[in-house]
């Protein structure tokens, strides 16, 4: 058995079959993905949810997590933004060829760990090989299904004014650990994607109260482009403040030093909700419990004026519009 | 407009130095302030040390804001 | 972080807000002349904070909006060429040329690669031994020291593929320039604080001698900028004009004498375009004959092709100062961040940029 993949890795043959077998099947049991059947069939009941995401992060190792983990948790969160219980994830794969063994194994290792930890299954997968060049090493892509329990109806739409918004711990924490992987830019820190499942804190959260009216997790664009989706989808506006948003010493140090704003830095494992002012104190101070929430506040308000825009009062007292990201976050020296 | 970031001297190793900016740790190098010492405050910018912070300046500074706080506040503003 | 947090205490921006509002009695239009000034300004909303007697203006600071799109061409087709890696800061990789930019440059193909510093590029020629890294030298003086720091280091060490397109300037030759076109009235000089750190007070001293014009060097905080408007403000009401340090704890009279050392063995004065300000003597700097081997452009046979501004773009009368990008009838419109038309706009530092991403909430 060779220590790479190769191309007939990705032919449909044995080799191919092999790989999925001892590669994936192993791994990732189930009794629907044992079967191996063209698709995974299995019962649900109620209103579904369903989504899909790529991942192509590089590297696709970084502090805290992988692409494999990365993916998992994206689609699960993706599903518990609507307040879905999340079930079964398929788990596409393009490899490029030449990707160590080694390395597609400990990527699977992760799926398999993160699934457990958010409570899903794999079911159903696939698997392509590119020519070398093709894939950055590995592509992702996973699709997830969930369902979501009667009486809940949570949307990017449905903040409305008087609306506390929370966030569910400190901002910036996977895109400053990714941008310390990249060559050219080298600054070492200790800081960890913060890459993780939220299912489990939707779930606390909504046991305190039924007055969650929106949910997103900010991921690419940051804190201040999902601030700004919610706004516009909802027709509100959001004011924020500057001095209640968490950030780490390091996610700021770093965004000094590259001049980079925290609040359009990449988050993997954070959660923004719109809830009802009354129950504000009790969400945070549930979520407080929980890992994943351990550093969550209340950073604003939702108001009726100016639908669509977001405003952050400074630490300085003065009020500036926080708009969506534009292009990449790119480091700067002016 | 160049953005250059306070960062402290944690070690040194001929011109470079280890530096720290809140917790996030870089190489930098102090072929432009060949006087500065492991402990000191450096201006940062694009990798190299241009310029040591004066500790004593700073809290000048700092005093004189402080006392115009007083004052303007003394003064019902 | 040290030396940053204590300069962002509301409670003492308090008390140096209300001594402006006291001591304010005339009309000043101050200029910021730094791009980094622009943003700090925005970006916490200091503006809003002072009284309606006192107007702020932006000037030509910032380094990636004063380029010519004849240089940027020039930068465009060296990363063209087959075996060259383009090492750019990130600033430049949006900004448009006359057809083009770095980052189109980089979706056809070339290699253009973003690094933090002069000595990232200088470890990515070591590490390719068998291709030529370019780097674009863009910045003021407090830039062109490390970038001249890069090249004695290349020639020390003997890397012999590490090129240099030098487009650094000079701030004082500029705003010079500025004060002498006389379009802009100016009451008072907001002098960048990292531009001095390495030149010092002194060179700005001509402003206030010859021009009449109250000077002050100003760190990056929102309290070293209140500092410094309220010293501003001191002298321009008893009628003075001194230039003061307020970043004192950055900035000495004479600067870092070593940086400047430096900066002159490896690069020589020259003239310089300064978009929407033409060409400006002296304001410019050049590689000194005992480094042209570094030059990039003497190196490699490139052709920029033909220099295009384009049509309605007002950036270069943004950038002296005598007019807001609300007046330009691109603003906003044709051209966005997203879809920048001219380099104010794409530079986070340009005004255009900061208008329209930190705007005026006036809430």
């Amino acid at each position: 058995m060779s220590d790479r993949i190769i191309m007939a890795h990705g032919s449909g043959g044995r080799l191919a079959h092999e790989l999925v077998e001892k590669g994936f099947v192993s791994a990732l049991s189930n009794p629907i993905l044992d079967r191996l059947d063209d698709s995974a069939v299995f019962d649900l009941w109620g209103k579904v949810a369903f989504t899909t995401d790529s991942y192509v992060v590089n590297p696709i190792f970084f502090p805290g997590g992988d692409i494999g983990r990365l993916a998992v948790c994206g689609t699960v969160n993706d599903l518990a933004m609507m307040g879905a219980r999340p079930l079964y994830l398929s788990l596409a794969l393009i490899i490029e060829e030449g990707l160590p063994r080694e390395d597609l194994a400990r990527v699977v290792e992760s799926v398999q760990a993160a699934a457990a930890e958010a409570g899903v299954e794999i079911v159903t997968g696939d698997t392509k090989v590119v020519n070398r060049g093709g894939a950055d090493g590995l592509f992702v892509n996973t699709a997830g299904v969930g369902v979501i329990p009667e009486g809940i109806d949570i949307s990017g739409s449905g903040a409305q004014p008087g609306d506390k918004v929370i966030v569910s711990g400190t901002i910036g924490d996977h895109g400053i650990t990714v941008l310390s992987q990249r060559e050219g830019l080298s600054f070492s820190t200790t800081l960890q994607s913060d890459c993780a499942p939220l299912n489990g804190l939707v779930a606390e959260m909504l046991e305190v109260s039924r007055q969650v009216h929106a949910l997103r997790d900010p991921t690419r664009g940051g804190l201040a482009t999902t601030l700004n989706e919610i706004a516009s989808q909802s027709q509100v506006s959001i004011r924020i403040d500057e001095v209640a948003v968490p950030a780490s010493e390091e996610v700021l140090g770093a965004c000094e030093m590259l001049g980079l704003d925290p609040l359009y830095v990449a988050n993997e494992g954070k959660l923004v909700v719109a809830v009802a002012a009354r129950d504000a104190e009790a969400v945070v101070e549930r979520m407080r419990l929980h890992t994943y929430g351990r550093d969550a506040a209340v950073i604003g308000e939702v108001r009726q004026e100016n639908p669509g825009r977001v405003v952050m009062r400074t630490r300085l007292g003065a009020s500036r519009i926080v708009d969506m990201l534009v292009g990449d976050t790119l480091p700067r020296i002016c | 407009m160049c953005l250059a970031i306070p960062a402290l001297i944690k070690s040194i190793d001929g011109t470079e130095a280890m530096v720290e900016i809140g917790g996030i740790s870089r190489r930098a190098s102090l072929f432009l302030t060949p006087e500065a010492g492991v402990g000191d405050y450096v201006l940062l910018h694009t990798g190299y040390a241009i310029s040591v912070l004066d500790e004593d300046e700073a809290q000048e500074t700092l005093r004189l804001l402080e006392e115009m706080a007083e004052v303007a506040g003394d003064d019902g503003g | 972080m040290k030396y940053v947090d204590e300069y962002r205490r509301s409670e003492l921006a308090q008390g140096v807000v209300r001594r402006i509002h006291r001591n304010s009695t005339r009309s000043a239009r101050l200029m910021e002349f730094c791009g980094g000034h622009t943003v700090a300004i925005l970006k916490h909303g200091i503006r809003q904070l002072l009284p309606p007697s006192i107007e702020m203006l932006s000037g030509p600071g910032c380094p990636v909006c004063v380029t010519d799109n004849s240089d940027l061409d020039k930068a465009i087709a060296l990363a063209g060429i087959p075996n060259v890696i383009l090492a750019t800061f990130g600033d430049m990789l949006k900004v448009p040329g006359s057809r083009s930019s770095l980052q189109e440059a980089r979706a056809g193909g070339a290699d253009v690669r973003v690094v933090y510093s002069a000595l990232d590029a200088l470890q990515i020629a070591q590490e390719n031994a068998g291709r030529s890294v370019v780097f674009l030298g863009v910045g003021f003086e407090t830039t062109a020291p490390t970038i001249a720091a890069s090249v004695l280091q290349a020639q020390q060490d003997r890397v012999d593929n590490y090129y240099l397109l030098c487009l650094h300037k000079l701030c004082p030759p500029t705003i010079r320039a500025l004060l002498d076109s006389g379009e802009v009235g100016l009451s008072g000089l907001i002098c960048p604080g990292h531009v001095s750190a390495v030149i010092g007070s002194e060179p700005w001293g001509f402003i206030a001698a010859h021009y009449h014009i109250p000077c002050v060097v100003s760190g990056f905080e929102p309290l070293d900028i209140l500092q410094c408007i309220d010293m501003l403000t001191t002298q321009i009401e008893q009628g003075e004009a001194r230039v003061e340090i307020a970043y004192r704890r950055g900035v000495r009279p004479e600067g870092n004498r070593r940086a400047l050392e430096v900066m002159y063995r490896v690069f020589e004065a020259c003239p310089a375009g300064w978009r929407g300000i033409g060409m400006v003597p002296g304001s410019g700097l050049k590689l000194r004959p005992e480094f042209q081997r570094f030059d990039a452009e003497l190196s490699f046979d490139f052709d920029p092709g033909p220099t295009i501004e384009p049509a309605g773009c007002i950036c270069g009368d943004i950038l002296r100062g005598v007019k807001k990008p609300p007046d330009c009838s691109l603003f906003a419109g044709a051209c966005t961040p997203a879809s920048p038309v001219g380099p104010c706009m794409v530079s986070s530092e340009g005004s255009c940029a900061a208008y329209y991403l930190y705007g005026e909430s006036g809430e």
